[in-house]
């Protein structure tokens, strides 16, 4: 039984009275709402997940609120509450549910310390999996979308968790995060893809989020070898360009990327040179997604890789 | 009270957790993860052997802040051999609280978390280590002319300065409480009775009984209870191992040349409350001197309990916000004269300039 089973009004209803249980990748969360626009994200977004009726634990409890200030009769506006405490300062109402999701980022980069965390985008095809890890702008998010449009299976779009004792890739499978052009681009490019309302004026400018594919909703306790390292750069009217970049570099570059590389110590460096060694690293530079997407299509995989 | 403590019942007996349904655990973690005492309990079951009882989930949740805990220890003897650097040719620091319990191998260092390093020093040699602090990289946090003049001239530490490059931050204190508090336990005596760490000729630490006596001034004489539950854990901790006859004559003699007899009747009050530490009848009975008439006591237990308690839903009561906002109102009382007080509320209410 996935959430879809569930009628709008019946959404709502458990969102808004006991909360529900999601389950992304290894983690559970507990989200308990009463804003409609969340609960119309979930439905969207969340259809193809597990319903889960009650779980006795959870690894994290959030709410969303409408914060007690008197704002609320003229700009509402809403919290982000994890168990019950405050993430970020109350943002206008309309930014809901892109504030969820933002706000799961937050649960799993700050704690889940059995994996290497690093802020990038995770695809896998035949059993080799390509970490594109990029500063926001890069268009990585774009080229995740499109790419598992065409085939690839998404194992992350932010996070990449990379466990610390085998250096095997751990899905966390979301909804795809699409900001300001990317967002039209992605709807033309997959006129299928199920996109959530456009939301204006976010820290992040315009955002939207993509529906992930269900299949790599169904496989997402299937972690996956790492093959590729590539680091993408969207750039208006460059040719197509994969160019190889030394290991010690990409090292370098992923450690900046990572988000608890120096609170894992040694562990962390163990984890990110086994990686890195698994890897064949990339800069990549492209200005067409079809440009982009045949490159992808003719990596081949390490010898050692299996 | 409330119902559910269920991280007292471990921090009172680890052994309870064999016992614990997987909602137990879910809502343990939850209470101990907002009193910053996750890292704490994992290493009071490590301790006994019992980490391996605890079930997988839950058990994930416990390595993930251990992870962190043993980080913030490692970046403690980092920032320690930093300010010694800093401070070589300025003689001896004394090392408080948290980075004194790590320096000195006891036990409240034990997953313990960490905000800052506190130090004191003598007041007449403040400047100087301002100073050599700020020639190696340590920037005032305060540049508003009211806070500088409130912490140079009215309170016991300098204003916290913070690294430019690694952000850690550091408190310079030259005394345990504010200037302008009604008691005035005296920096000389402790800084006469202080250790030195051993394998450090230029760190030292309280004597056991002044750690205690500060620990307790910081929690039942101030105004953070932030951390209420913490630190009182950190007493109980010190209480338990410095456990002996010894110890517990001295303790109570130097609450009362320090002038902390108040306080610490209220931290064996609430650590035997609470946290059932074990303390010689005839400790109790000797630092009866420091109880305040019942009065007074009934009403600061109504507060007490209340706000010692983790900041979590499951932990509050009606009265929690409130007992909470009391014991900050009577922190500040604590701290200044009231025409002073008054004064000082006046400014920052109306005309310090507002932080964003």
């Amino acid at each position: 039984m996935n959430i879809s089973t569930l009628t709008p009004s019946e959404l709502g209803h458990r969102l808004k009275k006991a909360g529900m249980f999601l389950q992304t990748g290894t983690f559970i969360t507990h989200l308990k709402t009463s804003i409609p626009s969340v609960a119309e994200g979930i439905r969207l977004l969340y259809a193809d997940y597990p319903l889960i009726e009650h779980l006795d634990f959870a690894d994290f409890h959030v709410s969303l609120t409408y914060p007690r200030n008197l704002r609320r009769w003229l700009k509402p506006q809403i919290q982000f509450l994890f168990d019950g405490k405050p993430l970020f300062k109350p943002l206008p109402l309309n930014q809901a549910f892109p504030t969820f999701e933002w706000g799961l980022n937050w649960c799993v980069s700050s704690h889940a310390n059995h994996y290497l965390i690093i802020h990038a985008a995770v695809i896998e095809k035949g059993g080799h999996a390509a970490v594109l890890p990029a500063p926001p702008g890069s268009g990585k998010s774009t080229l995740c979308a499109a790419l598992v449009n065409r085939g690839w299976r998404l194992l992350s779009d932010e996070l990449a968790l990379i466990q610390i004792g085998d250096g095997k890739v751990v899905p966390l499978p979301r909804p795809i995060s699409l900001k300001n052009q990317s967002i039209d681009i992605i709807q033309r490019y997959e006129p299928d893809a199920v996109l959530s309302r456009k939301i204006s004026d976010t820290i992040k400018g315009t955002v939207a989020h993509m529906k992930p594919p269900t299949n790599s909703i169904v496989r997402a306790n299937e972690t996956a070898n790492a093959a590729w390292v590539i680091f993408p750069k969207y750039q208006v009217g460059a040719p197509t360009h994969l160019k190889k970049l030394s290991q010690s570099r990409a090292f370098i570059r992923i450690a900046d990327n990572a988000f608890n590389y120096s609170l894992l110590g040694i562990k962390g460096f163990e984890a990110l040179a086994r990686l890195i060694g698994a890897s064949q690293c990339y800069d990549f530079t492209y200005s067409t997604l079809e440009g982009a997407i045949e490159t992808f299509s003719a990596l081949k995989p390490p010898a050692s890789s299996k | 009270m409330t119902p559910n403590l269920l991280v007292l019942r471990v921090l009172r007996n680890p052994e309870v957790v064999i016992s614990l349904s997987l909602a137990d655990w879910d809502l343990l973690l939850r209470q101990a993860r907002c009193s910053n005492l996750l890292a704490r309990i994992r290493s009071l079951l490590d301790e006994r052997d019992l980490i391996n009882r605890v079930p997988s989930k839950p058990r994930e949740h416990l390595e993930w802040m251990h992870v962190i805990a043993e980080r913030q220890i490692k970046a403690v003897h980092w920032e320690v051999t930093m300010i010694r650097k800093a401070l070589a040719k300025v003689g001896p620091i004394i090392l408080l609280k948290g980075a004194a319990y790590v320096m000195a191998k006891l036990p409240p260092a034990q997953g313990r978390l960490f905000a800052d390093i506190d130090i004191m020093v003598p007041k007449d040699s403040l400047n100087e280590v301002e100073a050599a602090l700020m020639l190696h990289g340590w920037a005032t946090t305060h540049h508003d002319t009211y806070d500088q003049r409130y912490y140079r001239k009215w309170m016991h530490e300098l204003p916290p300065m913070r690294h430019i490059k690694r952000s850690s931050v550091i408190d310079v204190h030259h005394a345990i409480l504010p200037e302008t508090a009604a008691i005035h336990p005296s920096p000389d005596k402790l800084r006469a009775s202080a250790c030195s760490i051993d394998g450090y000729d230029d760190l030292m630490v309280f004597a056991p009984a002044d750690m205690v006596l500060h620990s307790a001034a910081h929690l039942f004489h101030g105004s953070e209870l932030d951390n209420g539950l913490r630190d009182l854990v950190d007493i109980d901790s010190l209480l338990r191992h410095f456990s002996n006859p010894s110890f517990w004559i001295i303790l109570v003699k130097r609450a009362k040349d320090l002038e902390l007899t108040r306080v610490l009747f209220y931290s064996l009050h609430y650590t035997t409350r609470i946290l059932h530490t074990p303390i010689p009848p005839s400790t109790m009975e000797a630092i009866e001197i420091g109880r305040p008439n019942q009065l007074t006591l009934t009403f600061i237990d109504k507060l007490f309990t209340r706000a010692l308690m983790p900041d979590h839903s499951s932990c509050s009561d009606w009265l929690t916000n409130t007992a909470r906002r009391g014991l900050y109102v009577r922190g500040s009382w604590l701290r200044m004269p009231p025409l002073l007080l008054a004064r000082h509320l006046f400014h920052k209410a109306f005309i310090s300039p507002k932080p964003e």
